[in-house]
């Protein structure tokens, strides 16, 4: 029988015929923490294949601009990565990054251009994005948490809702002559890098931090892992969500806004189907939609790597048209490859 | 019930020792009523649990056992009545902090987070901050080694929960419970998921604990565990507290008296065989291997009831589900009433002429959302009307039949199957099994949870089944399920050890499902 070795009384049995469990390094290193840096054997392929392909792949230019137009993407990538890792599911991100600045480019924006009110000056325009993005945040968070409806279903609602506000306001069109404030975030340089960029990774760094080592940060895996168990320790788990699913939406109104700023326009098609991809890249990272698993560092890299793919694809000459059915093409390649490697059925 | 079985281990520790009378109770409720709408759930209630004892709390399901465990636990505020802790009264339901300095619950759902390690499970909530306000990982796994050893829990702290067996994560969760600062701790049904020798080790870390001052509130269905761990027992009946008595002075049948309020009534009277040789056999096994299992050949004839018997992991579950199809064998064959159904397609056993009641009714016997009427008609589809639509009017009137053979309590066959009892839950399930006249019956732990009367009830409807022709196989290591089985055939470490003919010793069949021999 495969016993459980417990040392009732005095040093363990000798012999146990314990489950060993893989581990590296004289057993310093668990496989377990092994599989958030499966990715990175992956993009070391990638790149080597995308030098091979072009060599002005890895030149500086290349890879910031793979970088920058990552960057946007890789924060609602961020969003979605501590929901799921609560066991919830916010698909209303992508059409919060469209209506946050969208609302803001609307009240700002000179009337006699386009759709614009000019209601307000031009330096409210980032405070009143992430202002609509934390009220998305709410609602959601009302109606999923409070009120206890399904997530999904809740957010798909709102997914559609917001969509169509945006359209509403814009009258189906593109907010142009934006004030300088809001494209400052998207256009500037710090240090020679795009601050898109700067703010990407810095999220994602402290994101790291805050999931691995601090207890608002251990409490999500708790609530993913066994809600009812996480009540049980102590925590506040009501109190969590809403933390959680507010920040999220915040977090996909500053994407919105970085990407307003680069193309200097609010399309009222902004983020359109982009939660797709999102949801693939988190998956491929090793995040489980089942809640309680996965990493920041592991999502990171699921978004770089299916970035560098495509820039490899651009770079390699593949008409533009074909673009689409290799994107898809390739979250299912990722995915396969991530179940061999992680070797769990993914539900 | 039984006597003797395990018997091998020692005697509970004296729990007197440099124990003063005068000291006042670890915890003490009086006059507790607690309702949950229109049902009383506990109804003047009381428990007296001194420092240093192992005190059992038994009772039927719905006796309030659970209620009095999430009043003394703080989950739940009682209506009426006090609870004191030490002589100190209860603290507010809000102070989570208080009350788990008081008491703590290691409960049969586990509370352990299984994605998380054993040592941040241990420290959930109040990890150790490093100077940078961040947690420290590296003295929480210290704190987590610390605590292990100090109880001597042989687990490594880095483990994910997920890998724990149902043993080592009690003794995590108990570990747990200490380090809080409790002395004191429910035991909610520990042994439900434990076999014999781990039971045994459980019991030897209770005993030990106990040394060390660790008081114990220990809730079984199984009353030979209570005569071998317990110094007192608290019976608890239809919401009411009925008595209080140092075990070692209180006979197993006075008990179970006190457990159903009537004399206990022996169910011992002999069935008569309806084993029907004429016909083909309902079952027949030969051969049969797998992981789990090895070389099990046995035959079930029309009308016989055979048990199959064994510890946890024993193989017995593993090949009754072979039998309906939901597992395959490796090698080996099936074959029910002279047909062989493709193994490991339960559709086709079902076909064959089987009916089933798989081992966990949450996991895999109903849904609970759906009606009873669905539920219960669910593999049948084909009595429901033909080229596959069904017909309403049929279903409920096929589900108001099985309601009523079945005695299941409820207002009627549109209720959602999760709003019933333990007991009505498994009719239900066990009226599926019967819902095509099956020429064979199979039942997996059939009355795990279920209260005594529904259990009588439920295992009547066998008695009867069998009478009509039927083949039973029923796999269990509950011993009621097993008496009035024709045979019982005991498997251990996955083979048919040992066959024991109707009128056996409690104690014959436990040493076979140990795999000890008495009479060595």
């Amino acid at each position: 029988m495969p016993e459980t070795v417990l040392a009732g009384s005095a040093a363990p049995d000798t012999a146990e015929p314990q489950v060993r469990r893989t581990a590296l390094l004289g057993g310093r290193i668990p496989l377990a923490r092994l599989r958030d840096l499966a990715l990175v054997p992956a993009i070391i392929v990638i790149a080597v294949v995308g030098q091979i392909v072009n060599p002005v792949f890895l030149q500086t230019d290349n890879l910031i601009n793979v970088l920058q137009t990552m960057s946007e993407m890789a924060l609602l990538v961020l969003a979605q990565t501590m929901i799921l890792i609560v066991k919830k599911m916010d698909l209303s991100l992508e059409s919060t990054m469209g209506l946050a600045p969208g609302v803001a480019a609307w009240l700002v924006v000179p009337t006699g251009a386009g759709h614009g009110l000019g209601l307000l000056p031009g330096a409210w325009s980032i405070p009143v994005t992430l202002a609509v993005g934390a009220l998305v945040g709410v609602i959601n968070s009302l109606l999923i948490i409070r009120f206890g409806l399904n997530g999904f279903i809740v957010t798909l609602g709102m997914l559609i809702v917001l969509r169509g506000v945006l359209t509403g306001i814009s009258g189906g069109q593109t907010f142009f002559q934006l004030p300088q404030s809001m494209l400052y975030l998207g256009t500037a340089e710090w240090f020679g890098m795009p601050a898109s960029i700067w703010i990407c990774l810095a999220l994602f760094a402290v994101a790291i931090v805050v999931l691995g080592w601090t207890g608002f940060g251990r409490s999500l895996y708790a609530i993913g892992g066994n809600v009812d168990a996480a009540k049980a320790a102590g925590i506040r788990t009501d109190r969590v969500l809403w933390t959680v699913i507010v920040t999220g939406s915040v977090l996909a109104a500053l994407a919105g806004l970085l990407l307003s700023g680069r193309l200097a326009s609010v399309a009222s098609a902004q983020g359109n189907g982009y939660i797709f991809t999102v949801m693939a890249a988190a998956v491929i990272g090793g995040i489980s939609l089942n809640g309680g698993k996965g990493t920041m560092f592991g999502a990171f890299s699921g978004i770089l790597l299916l970035y560098m793919i495509q820039n490899v694809l651009t770079l390699g000459g593949v008409p533009a048209q074909w673009i689409g059915a290799l994107n898809g093409l390739i979250i299912l390649v990722a995915l396969t490859i991530s179940r061999i490697t992680g070797g769990k059925v993914q539900e | 019930m039984s006597d003797g079985e395990r018997a091998a281990s020692p005697a509970p520790a004296p729990a007197d020792d440099g124990r003063v009378p005068a000291d006042p109770p670890v915890v003490e409720a009086t006059g507790i009523v607690k309702r949950f709408g229109p049902t009383v759930a506990l109804n003047g209630a009381r428990i007296t649990i001194r420092p240093g004892e192992t005190h059992a709390l038994v009772g039927r399901n719905g006796a309030g056992k659970s209620t009095l465990v999430s009043v003394l636990t703080g989950l739940q505020a009682p209506d009426e009545g006090t609870v004191t802790f030490g002589g100190d009264p209860a603290p507010r339901l809000t102070d989570r902090d208080a009350w788990r300095r008081n008491v703590a619950c290691v409960y049969q759902k586990s509370t352990i987070i299984p994605t998380l390690t054993v040592a941040e499970n241990l420290f959930l909530n109040r990890q150790q901050h490093g100077r940078n306000r961040l947690i420290s990982w590296q003295s929480v796994r210290r704190g987590a080694q610390d605590l292990l050893s100090t109880w001597s829990v042989d687990v490594d702290p880095q483990t994910p929960a997920a890998e724990l067996s149902v043993e080592q994560r009690q003794f995590v969760e108990i570990a747990r419970a200490l380090s809080f600062g409790a002395r004191f701790i429910v035991l909610d049904e520990p042994t439900a998921q434990l076999d014999g020798p781990a039971i045994n080790r459980l019991f030897d870390r209770i005993r030990d604990l106990q040394r060390q001052g660790v008081t114990f509130l220990f809730i079984s269905h199984h009353l030979q565990e209570i005569y071998e761990i317990c110094d007192m027992v608290t019976v608890f009946r239809d919401a009411r507290h009925i008595l209080t008595a140092p075990v070692a002075e209180l006979p197993r049948t006075e008990l179970v008296a006190a457990m159903t309020g009537e004399a206990a009534a022996d169910r011992l009277e002999e069935r008569a065989s309806t084993l029907d040789t004429g016909v083909t056999a309902a079952l027949s096994v030969r051969g049969l291997g797998a992981d789990a299992y090895d070389d099990v050949t046995f035959q079930i004839g029309a009308g016989e009831i055979v048990g199959l018997a064994g510890a946890a992991g024993s193989g017995r579950t593993e090949v009754a589900e072979t039998v309906v199809g939901l597992r395959a064998a490796d090698g080996g064959e099936v074959e029910i009433a002279g047909k062989r159904p493709r193994p490991g397609s339960v559709p086709a056993a079902l076909a064959a002429g089987a009916g089933f009641v798989p081992q966990d009714r949450h996991h895999q016997g109903y849904v609970p959302d759906m009606s009873i009427a669905d539920n219960a008609t669910l593999s049948v589809p084909h009595l429901l009307g033909g080229n596959g639509f069904l017909s309403r009017a049929r279903r409920d009137r096929l589900a108001a039949g099985m309601i009523e053979k079945l005695a299941i309590k409820t207002p009627g066959p549109e209720l959602p199957v999760s709003a019933l009892s333990g007991g009505n839950q498994q009719k239900v399930v066990m009226a599926r099994a019967l819902a095509d006249d099956p020429r064979l019956l199979v039942l997996i732990n059939p009355t795990a949870g279920v209260d005594v009367r529904s259990k009588e009830f439920l295992l009547g409807k066998v008695e009867e089944t069998a009478a009509t022709g039927t083949g039973v196989l029923i796999a269990s290591d509950e011993l009621d399920d097993l008496r009035m089985c024709d045979r019982v055939l005991v498997m251990f470490q996955g083979r048919v050890t040992t066959e024991i003919a109707r009128g056996w010793h409690d104690h014959d069949l436990v040493a076979a499902m140990e795999g000890v021999d008495l009479h060595a």
